[in-house]
């Protein structure tokens, strides 16, 4: 038992390393902070220059074949290379507008598209000159995307688009977007689905930005009307873009699953409680708060660990085991439990934020932003549900939808 | 990254399991559950012959000199199958005390034995209720003799040996403590049996009376050395603790798979899919955590303390929860003395209390990471 690189991984990752030392831009931490406004242009020009160059190297994709702009590299590879840009500075800030794009949708192109489509899209795609978004989710249909309204009807060799997505990423700035629609709802609704690939930048596309909660603004309204789109643009065969969307959720899950909490985690509570004072002293002497700093030690350790077993798996060349699917669930609800404990901790001062709280105010943030993370990316419920499902093989709940036509569903208000 | 056993270490681990599947049914929990005896004999003796007892004992001292991971190893099929067997106060507390502070003449005249499976051994500490502390230590070890009493002592009444945190001077603080080495079946020791919150793991007072014993390590030590020997305990406890808690989600999973009520499988509904999912998330969080403790363990890691005590903590966690929820997922039958759940409930609380408590496993991981941040 060790945590060290086999001699190839090591190999790798000195190129790697190499590499990046000579090529990655300077992003500094204010800036990195700042710069998480997607539709700033300067974040943009930075962001996409970033992702030319990565392409340009063959590091954009690591598993992806050579022929197609990848690597040809294994996961083991991709996991390196993420770990050595993580190292320099927040230049791994800059994949964000990509990750969608290259993570879900093109793989779904890539596996559904025609030849021509896949010689069209890829490379722009992989070379960061067009970004694309995924159009899944509407307000009758989150967790229960195949619920969805959103109506396409075939007029000669068009289909004509009607209706609103919502919690769409970075819709504002992309150019292409993979949507899912209803064909037919005269059928069980899993079985009248249908994806396509869109023009976001067609004017029947509006993009409206959604205010969060949080006040910041990461999603996006997406209202359809009347929007035509060629019969080539659909992705698998009609009535099956359930299918279709599976292989892009499977994406998303492996995609949006690790890594997230804001950099907001132990050692930041460590550091406040150790400078604040309580009533019977030093935070960190207090055992209410010694307490609580190991209970959420425990599941971050337990977290990182369950990454080295899943890295071991990968540098093996086995498949990784149902444990990598527990990242979620642990680190959004600890994220929104240590920062609501770190105001406790704060106390009245503690209803500040930004600049005039403790910390610049990371802990009131990481609060805010909370509920948003235990939603984005399948909800607690829906992971739940999943490792129950796919991890134990407990049997699905009892579904009285599965086969109503769709039109005669209840739908509620 | 090589962060998993080998396939030898896997090996063995299947042998474990299919070994303590075959000598170690629930049956044989329940008959020293029920019983008189203090454990079960005939699998302490197949133990032994398996050679696990010297699984980390050097072999010149009659040990097979293996390692801590293939100690871990072993210990997660014990506690998978809640073994009666006084395994962990021999092996992991007793015959640890004995490498970490033992004289060469000590251990080659007691490891061997503990290695054949001829000597059971124990760690006496706490003398109440209450934490273990240097103030709380009163048992006194001066001129080779021991008087006091010491409580709740794990195998207490079969072990022939113990190891005895006590005081040997009046200085206060840990500094006035150290580990008294007693053969209980010496003058001056009398023992009673208590009545455990988990009887297929038996507990005893031990009186000492001028018993006459020997210095294990050097005076004014004895603190310094329990707390490593407990650091290494805890990572193998949590071994324990971890397949214990995956033997309840099996339990669970396949009971709530095969009962019906309102016409569908229970496991069908959420409010089980979730418990249980939460407990294979506390699990494999558990998992992890013991995986490192075993890293640093098998290393000699600096970082064994905050290794163990996470180790320790997450797995006393994942058991305590997956112990009580399996019962619950059971409904009625599961508080039944018929159905075996009550057996992983009643021994997740023996293994949360017996290297002492969360509180006390809290406090030195922090601890841990307090001082991990000042260097």
């Amino acid at each position: 038992m060790d945590f060290e690189d086999t001699a190839e991984e090591a190999k790798f990752r000195a190129e790697v390393r190499n590499w990046l030392d000579a090529n990655a831009p300077a992003v500094d931490d204010g800036e990195g902070a700042e710069l998480a406004d997607r539709s700033d242009p300067k974040f943009l020009a930075a962001a996409k220059a970033w992702q030319a160059k990565r392409a340009a190297a063959g590091y954009a994709r690591i598993t992806w074949p050579r022929e197609v702009g990848g690597y040809g590299g294994t996961p083991i590879q991709q996991v390196i290379f993420n770990q050595e840009e993580g190292r320099s500075g927040n230049v791994s800030a800059l994949n964000a507008p990509f990750a969608i794009g290259l993570g879900m949708c093109i793989p779904t192109l890539m596996t559904y598209g025609t030849r021509e489509a896949i010689a069209r899209y890829v490379k722009p795609a992989l070379f960061g000159e067009e970004i694309w978004c995924q159009l899944f989710s509407e307000p009758a249909g989150g967790s229960d995307v195949a619920g969805l309204r959103t109506r396409a009807e075939k007029q000669d060799d068009q289909w004509i688009i009607n209706g609103q997505k919502i919690w769409t990423t970075g819709a504002q700035i992309s150019d292409y977007g993979i949507l899912l629609t209803r064909t037919d709802p005269n059928v069980p609704k899993h079985k009248g689905l249908t994806m396509f690939y869109i023009d976001m930048r067609d004017p029947a596309v509006e993009v409206r930005p959604i205010k969060q909660a949080s006040g910041a603004s990461g999603f996006n309204e997406v209202f359809l009307t009347d929007l035509r789109v060629k019969d080539s643009q659909r992705l698998g065969e009609v009535g099956d873009g359930w299918r279709v969307a599976l292989t892009t959720l499977m994406h998303e899950r492996l995609a949006v699953g690790g890594g997230q909490g804001g950099g907001l985690d132990v050692p930041q509570l460590l550091a406040l409680a150790r400078e604040l004072e309580l009533e019977d002293g030093p935070a960190i002497r207090n055992a209410a708060v010694r307490e609580k700093i190991a209970d959420w030690y425990v599941r971050s350790a337990g977290l990182k660990y369950t990454t080295y077993r899943t890295m071991t798996a990968l540098s093996r060349g086995q498949q990784p085991g149902p444990e990598a699917s527990i990242a979620k669930i642990v680190v959004a609800p600890k994220l929104q439990d240590i920062s609501a404990f770190a105001t406790e901790l704060e106390g009245e001062a503690g209803a500040l934020k930004g600049h005039d709280a403790a910390m610049e105010g990371i802990f009131q943030a990481g609060w805010m932003g909370a509920p948003g993370l235990r939603i984005a990316g399948g909800t607690d419920e829906i992971l739940r549900n999943i490792i129950a499902e796919r991890v134990l093989g407990l049997p699905q709940d009892v579904r009285v939808d599965k086969d109503l036509p769709f039109n005669k569903l209840p739908s509620g208000r | 990254m090589n962060f998993d056993f080998s396939d030898d270490q896997k090996l063995l681990r299947d042998q474990a399991r299919k070994f303590l599947a075959e000598k170690c049914p629930p049956k044989a929990v329940r008959a020293v559950l029920e019983g008189e005896a203090g454990y079960d004999r005939a699998l302490w003796k197949a133990i032994a012959e398996m050679g696990w007892l010297g699984t980390a004992i050097p072999e010149n001292c009659g040990g097979l000199g293996l390692g801590y991971l293939e100690l871990c190893v072993v210990a997660e099929e014990l506690g998978r199958a809640l073994a009666p067997v006084p395994f962990s106060s021999t092996v992991y507390l007793f015959a640890e005390a004995l490498l970490a502070a033992g004289s060469e003449q000590q251990k080659s005249r007691l490891l061997p034995r503990v290695a054949d499976g001829t000597l059971i051994g124990t760690f006496a500490r706490a003398e109440g209720p209450g934490a273990v502390t240097p103030k709380s230590t009163r048992v006194s070890f001066r001129s080779g003799k021991l008087s006091g009493i010491k409580t709740a002592v794990v195998d207490g009444i079969d072990a022939d040996f113990a190891v005895v945190l006590a005081r040997t001077s009046d200085e206060p603080g840990e500094r006035g403590l150290s580990l008294a080495l007693v053969d209980l079946n010496a003058a001056g020791v009398m023992r009673k049996a208590q009545d455990s919150i988990d009887p297929s793991r038996k507990h005893a007072q031990i009186t000492f009376d001028a018993a006459p014993a020997e210095a294990l390590g050097t005076p004014g030590e004895g603190w310094a050395v329990a707390s490593r020997v407990l650091d290494h305990a805890a990572v193998m406890m949590a071994f324990e603790q971890v397949g214990a808690a995956d033997a309840c989600l099996v339990m669970a999973r396949d009971y709530a798979l095969n009962r019906y009520a309102f016409g569908r499988p229970i496991a069908s509904y959420q409010a089980i899919k979730h418990k249980l999912a939460d407990m294979y998330v506390n699990n494999e969080l558990a998992r992890s955590n013991a995986y490192y403790g075993a890293w640093a363990l098998s290393t000699g890691a600096p970082e064994l303390p905050l290794a163990a005590a996470a180790a320790r903590v997450c797995a006393t966690q994942a058991f305590d929860y997956a112990a009580k929820e399996n019962i619950q997922t059971h409904g009625g039958v599961g508080f039944t003395w018929e159905f075996d759940c009550h057996l992983y409930y009643k021994r997740s609380r023996e293994l949360a209390l017996s290297l002492g408590p969360q509180r006390l496993w809290k406090d030195r991981l922090v601890s841990a990471l307090e001082r991990a941040n000042a260097a």
